[in-house]
């Protein structure tokens, strides 16, 4: 299992694109790999052929663990025996499968694949001597028990809380097939579990749901929160999409909200304001060349933030396209690794949903977050002391307190505003 | 009883001993009219002359060679190294000759002497004058070797050194003569070799460490209790032969082990510890057995700050035990 992000600690094998007996090119993908963030298709590191599949469908397996194996052929033989554990030209490992007698098939076809079945799996939970004694002789299997401690390993307290839970979960641990109690990544001790009500359920934590949950403590832990909020006049920008909208998406063929345009206004004081477009480095801050935007994205079981490249390169209509193309793959689950690694700052989007105020929780190591909310129709004070309806919108802004103040925070808010309000009918959009 | 420093419990062990029993004799470099350069020894040549305390030339060779003489000769000799880092030339005698000659005489003879030295560093003592030197000695079978950390210890275990019938090394760590303050017991009494000392119970992890360290292991535990960490701390007192039951039974109870020693890492004491700890108790360890240890660097440094890098201290062994306790 390839390391596939900086913290991505262990990966689900998704669908095996080669399978046993296959003939595989360097860098050709050779099986999806699900993490807590992306599918990843993971290219083969060596030309040869499929001999064993390790890792089944399915399976969550560390970093580092092997999932296949590849008879090198062709190249440097030097090389080969490092490569695979099956030197050679392969051989059936059980010649009473009978693939042999196919005589004219090119590649011989070992015995089918059997998944490792519990007891062999028993051997990978990570703990230490005296945990797995102490279970042997509770006769408990360690894989049910989950684990706290570093780098996943099942703590004496994992096991000493696991058996005072020992009746509940039992009964539920029992019907379930091994592989949901697989996954064992690090996690802060939980915090003790109220007693359950009636009509209560437990919901199993999904990788993504865990990796929200960390990066969320470790954002509001670590980085001082300060919210500013602007109230924008959006009537020009509602304007200029009512106008073009029709013949934009014939145009584009991709719908036009108005992401495009508060992420361009967004973009474009970040230029004039560099030190928004940072992060904060422990004993420095970096301040980042490219501005590469991500934007959350709600999807059916968490949230992801796709990254927009260069997004101070793009026209209205470019980052429309950009920004459909990321939020259709991630709720397609299509996103690849590169299309959520870089973001240097994050504009989210709660006001498609309603919300009219938010104070939004900045995504680690960024300095700050742009939340943008619904657009309202409201009465409001205009030139001349006039009230006048107005579509107005709140722009809702945290920022990393260690990396920036609130003078330069409203200074760049203000900037945002005036890009927004100064939109209309000259504005370029492609 | 009264509070005394430890060097007092090396010279009342000295006094009392050359008092009770007139074959011990004390031979080294100053040690007479000078009273040792740390006055372990004040007043004992006034008390029992220059034929029982005895300035010897600057020769480590030979002081371990006349001691190992008259130890066969009947007498009890107490041969003072002036610092552990100029023992080396005295290897040859205590390694080849001291160590072995009860077993290559088949028990004929035997060599009741006690080597003692000052050693360590912290004291802006650079590189001759803060070596810490037991692990060398560890390895030689037929010595006994001892390190204090009390005062009362110091007395007690220099006197069971004293009345051994076998060679027995006698450590003193320079920094504690004067840091280290506690009640020596009135009386005669004895502290027997080979059996460590508990400082102080805990249940979360053990500190297995000796001399200074020893000390600062205590103060690390009540760091460690501040933070809801309950640190065993056990002082081995006698590295050869190593109080076995003492540290697997601790481990036993805490399942984590951290071994704190101020030599050179690679190959000291607590390798031997760590070792015993696998081999014997494996399916006590909740963890791996860490050594926090000097670096494995030719010598101490002189200036503070690299001084400061090459010692172990409370903080360095409160980290230790944090990470210890995360792994």
């Amino acid at each position: 299992m390839p390391q596939l992000g900086e913290s991505v600690t262990e990966g689900t094998i998704g669908r095996w694109l080669k399978q046993v007996g296959d003939q595989v090119e360097k860098y050709e993908p050779i099986v999806e790999v699900a993490t807590d963030k992306v599918n990843a298709e993971v290219p083969s590191p060596f030309s040869g052929v499929l001999t064993e599949i390790i890792a089944a469908e399915g399976e969550t397996l560390s970093v580092g663990q092997p999932i296949c194996e590849i008879a090198e052929q062709g190249g440097d033989s030097a090389e080969a025996p490092a490569a695979a554990k099956v030197p050679d030209a392969p051989t059936p490992k059980a010649p009473a499968a009978g693939a042999m007698d196919t005589a004219d098939a090119p590649q011989p076809v070992p015995a089918a694949y059997e998944p490792l079945g519990a007891a062999q799996n028993a051997g990978r939970v990570r703990t230490s001597p005296y945990v797995r004694r102490l279970a042997n002789d509770a006769g408990i299997d360690l894989q049910l028990v989950p684990a706290s401690g570093a780098e996943g390993r099942v703590t004496r307290e994992d096991l000493a809380r696991f058996q005072q839970q020992a009746p509940a979960s039992a009964a539920a641990a029992a019907p379930a097939q091994p592989a949901a109690a697989a996954p064992q990544i690090p996690q802060p001790a939980p915090p003790v579990q109220p007693p359950a009500m009636a009509g209560d359920r437990f919901m199993d934590l999904t990788p993504m749901r865990r990796t929200i949950a960390e990066h969320m403590v470790r954002s509001k832990r670590e980085a001082p929160h300060a919210t500013a909020w602007f109230e924008v006049d959006m009537s020009s920008v509602v304007a200029l999409r009512k106008r073009i909208r029709a013949e934009f998406e014939e145009r584009e063929g991709v719908p036009l909200t108005y992401l495009p345009f508060v992420t361009k206004a967004a973009v474009e004081a970040l230029r004039e304001f560099p030190q928004i477009n940072a992060s904060w480095g422990g004993d420095k801050i970096i301040v980042h060349g490219p501005v590469h935007v991500g934007l959350a994205v709600a999807i059916p079981d968490g949230l992801i933030v796709p990254i927009l490249r260069n997004a101070d390169g793009l026209s209205i209509a470019g980052i429309a396209r950009g920004a459909n193309d990321l939020i259709t793959r991630a709720r397609a689950g299509r996103l690849t690794l590169t299309d959520i690694e870089g973001g240097t700052f994050t504009v989210n989007n709660p006001g498609s949903y309603g919300s009219v105020f938010s104070a939004p929780v900045i995504n680690q190591p960024q300095a700050a977050i742009l939340s943008m909310e619904a657009i309202v129709k409201r009465p409001v004070v205009v030139q001349g002391d006039a009230i006048a309806v107005r579509s107005m919108m709140f722009l809702s802004f945290s920022f990393d307190h260690r990396v920036l103040d609130g003078a330069m925070a409203n200074q760049y808010l203000a900037s945002v505003k005036r890009r927004l309000e100064a939109m209309g009918p000259e504005t370029a959009v492609y | 009883m009264a509070v005394k420093n430890l060097i007092d419990g090396v010279r009342e062990a000295m006094h009392e001993e050359m008092a009770r029993d007139p074959r011990v004799v004390l031979l080294g470099e100053d040690v007479g009219i000078r009273g040792g350069v740390f006055r372990a020894s004040e007043g004992l040549v006034g008390e029992f002359g220059e034929a029982r305390v005895i300035d010897a030339p600057l020769g480590e060779s030979g002081i371990a060679g006349v001691a190992i003489g008259m130890a066969l000769n009947g007498l009890r000799p107490i041969a003072e190294m002036q610092f552990a880092d100029f023992i080396h030339p005295a290897f040859n005698q205590i390694v080849s000759e001291a160590a072995k000659i009860r077993y290559r005489s088949n028990n004929d003879f035997h060599v009741p002497m006690v080597i003692r030295a000052p050693f360590g560093g912290g004291v802006h003592g650079a590189l001759y004058h803060s070596q810490s030197v037991e692990a060398f000695f560890m390895h030689v079978p037929g010595l006994k070797i001892v390190v204090p950390s009390t005062p009362a210890d110091a007395k007690g275990l220099l006197k069971s050194a004293i009345r051994d019938e076998d060679p027995v090394m006698y450590f003193e760590h320079k920094r504690t003569y004067r840091l280290v303050r506690g009640e020596i017991p009135d009386g005669d009494f004895t502290v027997p070799i080979g059996k460590a000392r508990t400082v102080r119970e805990g249940k979360d992890l053990s500190i297995f460490a000796y001399g200074l360290m020893a000390v600062f292991a205590e103060q690390a535990a009540l760091e460690l209790e501040k933070e809801g960490v309950s640190a065993e701390v056990i002082d081995l007192r006698t590295l050869l032969p190593l109080d076995r039951e003492a540290i697997l039974s601790s481990i036993g109870k805490t399942h984590r082990g951290l071994v704190v020693y101020e030599a050179n890492r690679t190959m000291g004491a607590g390798a031997e510890v760590a070792a015993l700890i696998a081999e014997e108790a494996l399916f006590e360890l909740d963890a791996p057995v860490r050594r926090l240890a000097g670096p494995d660097l030719p010598a101490m440094p002189f200036n503070t700050v690299q001084e400061e890098h090459f010692m172990p201290n409370p903080e360095k062994i409160v980290h230790a035990a944090r990470e210890l306790l995360a792994s």
